[in-house]
């Protein structure tokens, strides 16, 4: 699992969260909410399906570590490799 | 005392066998069932009545991914009733505008999911959805609505079993006279066959429709009824205080002549047809009209074998004074029992017979119960060449709640 790779799933997981963005021109290190319509029960969501998908626990804690692509690889890669 | 006047004057809906009021009409006077069948989880197939309206039509991705079925049903309906009306929301106070929707139940659809979601988790309560109280508050219907158009006005539900698509209307008009708002938008709504619930309840009642073609298994009046179909649907009006409808030029489709809510205070789920019948002839006093003011009878009859006998008896019963007697149909012969929305639908389909003279039928009444057998009956072919100036509308529900809701051709 490289940052890329955790990325996209953090990609895919946006595109069912908000499906009506388009998210082929995101910027990696521009926080989520400052270019995708996204509130704060959009990021419960993609704490869920993390956890759904993935089974992966972001606590609350920690949500802050989501705010932009590059922080969600940064905090989400060692996580899912040592799921691996 | 006078009473200010209150009309319709804009129609959006969403039904089995139509999107429109055009749509429907056509289905209705053309025989069209709109019935079909579902998976129903748990339960296999069964006939159901399911709506194909485009969600997205007002509504974005995420706001459907959201919000529930019925909200996006609710949705659909309040814009085509705009769109129909004329009406500049714009342009309006919106802290002025009702919102006001019957509903059968609410909250199950949200609750069934998220169990069986939680059950492909072992039954972890950590994975059950953060959406789940605003989808099941009674008042969610209404509130997509308020969301969607951004109304500030009081947007609520009225919960009244499947008597609650009448009592939409009746509060809108309630509303209006009181002078609490100056447009409202009001009528009843359904998402019951996303319900498994529904379906196993009436089945373990002995009331669930069954047959082989999906398309005639609702058959009130029909000695081979078994049951209901439980379908989904919605139908929201614009309703307005007759000179504010004037005063922009509005086309006028009726006028809410009178109506009459009682209890049976009797049973759970067995219909009262004494009570029904006095809620019926309390409306027609309501309205200021004699039995032989009324033209069209649409009745509530469900497709369940004591149901219809119950609802017929008390029809005979306040009509057997009549030198001839009204029309009597049934719309659910064609979509089912939408339910919360089954008052308002129903007599949106009739409503049209104001302007065409004709009147749509009771459709797949192959062989017809003597029980059932009372004057006036228009049986599986539409009637025409009909001068209908009345509606009367009967809706029913569990609980022994009953209302009759009648409406006049608009003469100014």
């Amino acid at each position: 699992m490289t940052k890329d790779d955790c990325k996209k799933l953090v990609i895919d997981i946006i595109s069912d969260i908000a499906p009506d963005e388009d998210l082929t021109a995101i910027k990696s290190e521009i926080r989520l909410r400052d270019q995708l319509q996204l509130d704060s029960m959009d990021f419960l969501d993609i704490v869920m399906e993390l956890r759904k998908r993935h089974g992966i626990e972001v606590p609350e804690a920690d949500y802050g570590q989501l705010a932009s692509l590059e922080s969600c690889a940064d905090y989400l890669t060692p996580k899912f490799q040592a799921k691996a | 005392m006078k009473q200010t006047r209150i009309v319709i004057t804009g129609i959006g809906l969403t039904a089995p066998n139509g999107n429109s009021l055009a749509e429907f009409r056509k289905n209705l006077l053309s025989g069209v069932s709109g019935i079909t069948t579902i998976d129903v989880r748990y339960m296999g197939r069964h006939p159901a009545g399911m709506c194909t309206f485009d969600p997205l039509k007002y509504q974005k991705k995420k706001d459907v991914r959201i919000g529930t079925r019925v909200g996006g049903i609710s949705i659909y309906c309040a814009r085509e009733a705009l769109a129909d009306s004329g009406i500049n929301l714009e342009a309006r106070d919106k802290s002025r505008v009702g919102i006001y929707l019957g509903i059968t139940e609410h909250g199950n659809v949200e609750t069934e999911n998220e169990v069986y979601n939680i059950s492909l988790f072992k039954y972890d309560t950590k994975f059950w959805t953060h959406h789940h109280n605003p989808r099941t508050v009674a008042n969610n219907a209404a509130g997509e609505v308020s969301l969607n158009l951004g109304i500030t006005g009081p947007a609520y539900t009225i919960g009244a079993a499947c008597a609650a698509g009448n009592m939409g209307l009746i509060h809108a008009a309630q509303m209006l006279r009181l002078g609490e708002v100056d447009l409202a938008l009001a009528g009843g709504v359904s998402e019951s066959p996303q319900t498994f619930g529904i379906f196993a309840g009436f089945k373990s009642q002995n009331a669930l429709a069954a047959h082989a073609d999906a398309t005639k298994a609702s058959r009130p009046f029909d000695k081979a009824r078994n049951g209901i179909v439980i379908s989904e649907g919605g139908c929201i009006y614009t309703i307005e205080r007759l000179e504010d409808a004037q005063a922009r030029g509005a086309k006028i489709y009726g006028e809410i002549a009178g109506y009459h809510v009682n209890s049976d205070a009797t049973d759970y789920v067995l219909p009262n047809p004494e009570r029904q019948a006095e809620c019926v002839r309390k409306a027609i006093a309501h309205a200021g009209m004699t039995v032989e003011d009324i033209d069209l009878v649409n009745t509530h009859a469900t497709s369940t074998p004591q149901g219809d006998i119950q609802e017929c008896v008390a029809i005979a019963e306040v009509f057997k004074g009549r030198r001839s007697p009204p029309h009597i149909n049934n719309t659910k012969s064609f979509i089912g029992h939408t339910m919360g929305a089954a008052g308002a639908l129903e007599l949106a389909g009739n409503l049209p017979s104001f302007e065409d003279g004709m009147v749509h039928p009771t459709i797949n009444v192959d062989e017809l119960d003597p029980q059932c057998d009372i004057p006036g009956l228009v049986l599986n072919e539409a009637k025409s060449g009909q001068q209908v100036d009345t509606i009367l509308n009967n809706s029913f529900g569990m609980l022994g709640i009953n209302s009759t809701l009648i409406i006049k051709r608009f003469v100014a």
